[in-house]
């Protein structure tokens, strides 16, 4: 078995790259990319206690996440798309519009 | 003929009839006018029915409705009538139909958009009046202020945005700040009764007590003062906000200049009286040790007022900005009359307040019809003009007597007996404020003298055209009233009796339990359970009825119409 | 001195009194719609019908009413008329009920009786009106409204009765000193008038407070005044004390109160400090002044300090205050009298210094004295300003005496009852100025629980011989010698009409014959009367009965020694302006200085204004408007917090909002860990 510090220290860590990088990183792609990387690394840590508490509510909880998931990418790209077209541009740095 | 769930068609008909106007289509401007009087003429006729059918010598609430809405929370549709707000439920259906009368050739935009806010207005003013349920107070409270922003705002004068917003977050503000305090009173009362209930009386078939049995704790981990006066200063403020108090009185000057005429007389003659009424259906009966105990502030704060806002009126320059202020001083002879805590002194301050709104709404209607002929009030604009406009002068002559005390006209009698009320609680103070009669006199005679004796000097005033018969009529509807309150007043007073009398020895009562238990009483804090049920123990039921008195709570849960 | 007496046990109804008032206010009501609202006049023997046969009527209707009271016996002679409750609430209740007994039945005769004489007399006057804001009816409605208030505080069954009258007669005295408005003069006196009397007011109600605490307390609140007078022996010898910063010490509630309703009596009865409305008052018509300002409404506060006798009783500090008041306000008021020029401003100061002889009186204790004193000078100073507008009629409105004189020949029947009166008010006998005169300086001598009694004797004395010296001033000056004026004045000088002439002749025969109603008992053995002095016999069951400790003879020595300073005043009189008017002139140069502070009033007003007027206004100018509500509560406290919030929002806040989402998203996991960490802990 592994063991659930395992599935947890992993899932942190992934979150936590997830963060970083949403954080960081100017390409608007890379920044849904790590917001994805964030949710799946929730999902990791979900199904390894679902897993070690033997709770279903656990594996369906993350069939739910997948599903938003799946729909957040879906708008967020359509959006990055939308910006690309009028700006030419996929730079966060550059959608800072709405400011004092 | 009985009028089932009368107090809710009284209050609600003038926002149906808005509701109506709003939503049918195609409504002439004439007809909307019409509509509007109709219908406020038809809500007065219904409040007619409430006083003949006031029944004088009960204590407790009447034509009482009570309709479970949040019940889990206790969040109740409650209404009623006593003798506190009978008065002023009067006036305020009385003088709308005149307001708007008065008010007839004066807005000319969005005449739809003015009628539904005056329309909406009456109905927040008539609900907080009759609203027997915290929660339901405050709604209408706070539901009243933006009619009123919109109608400072959009038909007002040159500054209007900035008196709308100013009156709007002044007010908003106090309004908060006794939020914070209702929700600390609802915890306790929780606390204490182990259910949830915002009714400020036990309703009729209620099972729990309701929040005037609440003990609010006068000592507690309050820093410096005791709970229950925290308690009492956040909702004195917001009332002391609306009266408007000194020092928190600057937006109400600003407001009833730049207000339309009609706005002005409503927010004069109504929501003023929101402030005061507020003090005495809330504040005291909830927090009668505090108010015994602040007495001596609000007695220094009105009486400020009424000596400084007359010295102030009498260099004012503009009269409707002079009547503002004089409404000032008028209503630090209420908060006066009513602190003194004695039956004079209360009901000379009820009764003052249905004179003020008279009066105070005579002089803005006739300011008015100066400005709709003249579009200035500047009085170095005027003089003699009792020459071209006898009729005005003579009414508004009236209305100043009125104004200023003259036996046979109302002032008087509700003057009186606030001074006679005061002089019996604390000499001095009545005797500062009864110099406020000799001021009184000073500023209005002064403006008067400038405005109507004298030649007519300026030529723009010489071709005036005296009051046509709507004028005449309306003013004629408002000065009736003050000679009858003024010659047999006792046909008003008498009805206040019971409610007064209660309110009195609620606060007698908490005098003499401050007097008998020192500080210690409330040391025990309340432990932190939330929502088991707490029986009632015997000890804590012995307290509540020594600070109760030897009057019980249980006829004031009386079903009538 | 004044025995304590008894409150009248058995009162009787009666229905009649509330009809003496109401007929004056049909008439007012009648005339006030009408003008106010329908703008529709009366033709004016309409007015004169209604508004005359009012208050004549109410004459008769009181008289009726005396005669019902003199047809009870001795010492329950109490008629009431009790309405209904005007105002009551908690232990206070104030009926609106009338009473007639001895006092007030003197006054009310007055009241109609002069008052319909001038109502009559205003019939001619105010016809000849040429001004431009004229107003015949408008005359006439004022004027029955100030009959109908003064009739209300005479018959006041309680304080609260009294004092609707007191405020509804300073009401009518603003309207009718005003009465021609279109003149700003005119209206500023009229304004005066009632603000300084609302300073009387404000001492009144103060005074009603202090009694009405005290007897609630006592276990009887009570405002009426047979009720008060029947409990005061209870508050009787209450004190109150004073605070250190008026002196400590204990004071009599009794004289609290004294000293408070005195207050309202000074600003209603001008004495000093609250008399400068009354000269001023003189721009209004000249039957307004003859009626109120000589014969009832400044007579108000004797009325009403006669009526509280029994607490002046008790109260020696106040009835000293009172006594010494009046003395000096009668002095004062007559060193000026001697130097004006205008026909009414003399007779003005005049009506001070005899108000002032009336007070002096119920400071002394002479109630009855003060009252008697009241009804003849009604009618001596009525008649004395009927007559001074006769004059000015003549002379088409003017009003200095410097330019008329030698009138006599023109107008005799107007110098005849104008010289009538002038003795009376001088005290010669046997006109009624002098028994009345004589009487509060009776009074006055003997008052030996006021100190310095003698004093004010000696003062009563010198003012008896100035008030005979300025009256003979003016009617010399204006009826005897030359004419002073414009040849094209005097070709129109002729009587009045008879509606002004009679009125004139009917007061000329009461201020001659009055003095018998009230004839001292040394005179009346001589003729061999019992109870000579019927005047105060009647009044003695309201006023008690005032014990004169002098001998006869003393008392005629008294008398003669008045007499005497009399004759002198007016032979001065004589000598000076008729026989050596270059004398007069030669004091004037000499005296300069003294003679313009006398002339110019002692520049009261001019202080009054340096000192209360002007600063007051400046204050709250810049002071408590410009500085406290606009600077400091609206300036600093409202718009201060809303620029502070400004301040911060702008300077500070709102850099948050970059647009930049990564920043948000930052404080967002900034603010996560934040809780997560909280909770965890």
């Amino acid at each position: 078995m592994i063991p659930l510090s395992h599935v947890i220290w992993l899932s942190a860590a992934l979150f936590t790259i997830g963060v970083i990088g949403a954080l960081t990183r100017r390409n608007l792609i890379v920044i849904l990319m790590s917001v994805e990387l964030m949710l799946n690394a929730v999902n990791l840590s979900l199904v390894g206690f679902a897993r070690a508490w033997g709770d279903l509510g656990g594996h369906v909880f993350v069939l739910m996440v997948i599903a938003v998931a799946a729909a957040e990418v879906a708008v967020g790209l359509g959006i990055v798309i939308s910006l690309f077209r009028n700006r030419d541009s996929v730079n966060i740095e550059d959608v800072s519009l709405l400011k004092w | 003929m009985e009028i089932p769930h009368l107090v809710t068609l009284v209050t609600f008909l003038p926002a149906a009839t808005a509701l109506a106007l709003l939503v049918i289509p195609g409504i002439s401007e004439g007809l909307c006018k019409k509509a509007a009087v109709a219908s406020t003429l038809a809500t007065f006729a219904l409040s007619l029915e409430l006083w003949n059918g006031f029944d004088p010598t009960r204590t407790g609430y009447q034509f009482v409705e009570h309709v479970p809405w949040l019940a889990s929370y206790g969040i109740n549709y409650f209404v009623g009538i006593d003798g506190l707000s009978l008065l002023l439920v009067l006036m305020t259906t009385f003088l709308m139909p005149i307001t708007l009368i008065a008010a007839w050739n004066e807005i000319h935009k969005s005449v739809k958009s003015y009628v539904f806010f005056m329309l909406t207005l009456e109905t927040g003013m008539l609900g907080a009046f009759v609203a027997l349920n915290l929660f339901q107070f405050y709604v209408f409270w706070e539901v009243m202020l933006i009619p009123m922003y919109f109608i400072i705002g959009i038909w007002g004068g040159p500054r209007r945005v900035y008196a709308a917003v100013k009156f709007f977050l002044y007010t908003m503000l106090g309004s908060l700040l006794m939020f914070v305090a209702l929700l600390v009173v609802y915890w306790l009362h929780a606390q204490q009764f182990g259910q949830l209930n915002l009714d400020l009386v036990a309703a009729p078939g209620a099972v729990g007590p309701a929040l005037l049995d609440t003990t609010i704790p006068l000592a507690g981990q309050a820093v410096w003062w005791k709970t229950q006066t925290w308690l009492f200063a956040a909702f004195a403020l917001a009332f002391a906000i609306k009266v408007p108090m000194f020092p928190f009185h600057t937006w109400l000057p600003d407001a009833h200049v730049e207000a339309p005429t009609s706005g002005s007389v409503v927010l004069a003659a109504v929501l003023l009286k929101m402030g005061t009424y507020g003090f005495l259906r809330l504040a005291v009966p909830l927090f009668p040790a505090a108010a015994i105990e602040l007495t001596p502030w609000i007695f220094a704060s009105a009486l400020i007022g009424v000596l400084y806002a007359a010295l102030v009126a009498m260099v004012q320059t503009d009269m409707k900005r002079l009547v503002a202020y004089s409404s000032v001083a008028h209503l630090g002879f209420v908060m006066l009359g009513m602190f003194a805590f004695n039956l004079e002194g209360v009901k000379g301050s009820i009764l003052q307040m249905v004179n003020h709104g008279l009066s105070t709404g005579a002089l803005f209607l006739l300011v008015g019809m100066l400005y709709e002929r003249r579009h200035t009030r500047l009085i170095a604009q005027f003089g003699g003009v009792a020459k071209p406009m006898p009729v005005y002068a003579a009414l508004f002559g009236i209305a100043t007597m009125a104004s200023i005390g003259l036996p046979m006209l109302n002032g008087f009698v509700g003057e009186f007996l606030i001074m006679l009320g005061t002089w019996l609680a604390n000499p001095w103070v009545a005797g500062a404020s009864a110099f406020g009669v000799v001021l009184a006199a000073v500023y209005m005679l002064w403006m008067y003298r400038r405005v109507f004796f004298g030649p007519v000097e300026n030529p723009e005033n010489r071709g005036l055209i005296d009051l046509d018969l709507r004028e005449k009529l309306v003013m004629l509807a408002v000065i009736v009233p003050m000679f009858w309150i003024g010659v047999y007043p006792d046909y008003f007073l008498r009805r206040l009796d019971a409610s007064v009398i209660d309110v009195l020895r609620r606060v007698e009562s908490a005098s003499q339990a401050a007097a008998n238990e020192p500080v210690t009483a409330g040391t025990e804090r309340p432990a932190r359970s939330a929502g088991t049920e707490r029986p009632v123990g015997a000890a804590r039921a012995e307290r509540l009825e020594r600070a109760a008195g030897p009057l019980a709570f249980a006829d004031e849960s009386e079903v009538t119409r | 001195m004044v025995e304590a007496h008894a409150a009248a046990l058995t009162v009787t109804p009666s229905t009649l009194l509330r009809w003496i008032p109401l007929l004056p206010l049909f008439a007012a009501v009648v005339h006030g719609v009408m003008l106010g609202l329908l703008r529709r006049t009366m033709p004016r023997s309409g007015v004169v019908a209604l508004s005359v046969g009012a208050v004549v009527l109410s004459f008769l209707v009181s008289v009726v009413a005396f005669g019902q009271l003199i047809s009870l016996p001795e010492g329950q002679r109490v008629l009431v008329d009790d309405l209904y409750t005007w105002i009551g609430a908690g232990r206070f209740s104030a009926e609106m009920s009338f009473l007639l007994d001895p006092l007030s039945a003197v006054m009310i005769l007055v009241v109609t009786g002069v008052g319909s004489l001038i109502h009559v007399y205003s019939i001619g006057y105010m016809d000849d009106d040429h001004r431009e804001d004229k107003g015949f009816q408008r005359f006439f409605c004022y004027l029955n409204l100030f009959t109908f208030s003064m009739l209300m505080l005479v018959l006041g069954d309680n304080l609260l009765v009294l004092f609707l009258g007191w405020e509804g007669v300073g009401l009518c005295s603003y309207l009718l000193i005003g009465f021609w408005y279109s003149d700003k003069w005119n209206a500023y006196c009229g304004s005066k008038a009632f603000i300084v009397n609302r300073i009387g007011d404000f001492g009144f109600l103060l005074g009603i407070f202090t009694l009405f605490a005290a007897l609630a307390q006592a276990g009887h609140p009570t405002v009426t005044f047979r009720d008060i007078a029947t409990a005061f022996p209870a508050i009787a010898a209450q004190t109150v004390a004073m605070p250190g910063w008026l002196g400590g010490g204990e004071w009599k509630l009794a004289t609290l109160a004294g000293v408070f309703f005195f207050i309202g009596a000074a600003g209603k009865s001008a004495q000093i400090p609250l008399y400068v409305w009354l000269p001023d008052a003189m721009a209004g018509p000249t039957p307004v002044s003859a009626l109120i300002h000589a014969a009832t409404m400044v007579t108000a506060g004797v009325y009403m300090v006669c009526r509280m006798s029994f607490l002046y009783a008790a109260a020696p500090g106040a009835s000293a205050l009172i006594a010494w008041t009046g003395a000096i306000t009668a002095l004062f008021a007559a060193t000026i009298a001697i130097t004006q020029t205008d026909i009414k401003k003399v007779l003005a100061y005049s009506t001070i210094s005899q108000l002032g002889y009336m007070f002096l009186a119920a400071g002394c204790g002479a109630y009855g004295g003060a009252i008697f004193h009241l009804a003849t000078h009604a009618f001596f100073k009525a008649l004395l300003f009927l007559g001074a507008g006769a004059v000015i009629l003549a002379m088409h409105h003017e009003q200095d005496i410097d330019k008329m004189g030698g009138l006599r020949k023109a107008i005799p029947y107007t110098a005849v009852v104008f010289l009538i009166g002038v003795i009376a008010i001088a005290g010669i006998p046997p006109l009624s100025g002098f028994f009345s005169k004589d009487e509060i300086l009776l009074g006055a001598y003997t008052a030996e629980h006021i100190p310095g009694h003698r004093m004010l004797w000696a003062i009563g004395l010198v003012t008896a011989g100035l008030t005979s010296l300025y009256m003979f001033r003016l009617y010399f000056r204006t009826f005897e010698g030359k004419f002073r004026g414009t040849a094209d004045q005097l070709h129109h000088v002729h009587e009045p009409a008879k509606s002004v002439l009679v009125p004139l002749g009917v007061l000329a025969f009461f201020s001659a014959v009055a003095g018998f109603g009230g004839l001292p008992q040394v005179y009346g053995d001589w003729f061999g009367i019992k109870n000579s002095n019927s005047l105060a016999h009647f009044l003695s069951q309201t006023l008690g009965h005032h014990e004169v400790p002098v001998s006869h003879s003393e008392e005629l020595r008294l008398a003669g020694l008045a007499i005497l300073v009399s004759a002198i005043g007016g032979a001065l009189a004589w000598w000076l302006y008729l026989q050596a008017p270059a004398v007069p002139q030669k004091i004037r140069e000499n005296a300069g200085p003294l003679f313009r502070l006398l002339r110019e009033k002692y520049y009261v007003d001019e202080i009054f204004d340096v000192i209360f007027v002007k600063p007051l206004v400046w204050i709250s100018e810049n002071v408590l408007y410009k500085g406290v509500d606009a600077g400091l509560v609206d300036g600093a406290m409202v718009n201060g917090s809303a620029k502070g919030v400004q301040a911060v929002a702008a300077r500070g806040l709102k850099y948050l909002q970059s647009g930049y989402a990564q920043s948000y998203l930052f404080f967002m996991v900034a603010g996560t860990l934040a809780i997560v960490g909280w909770l965890v802990s």
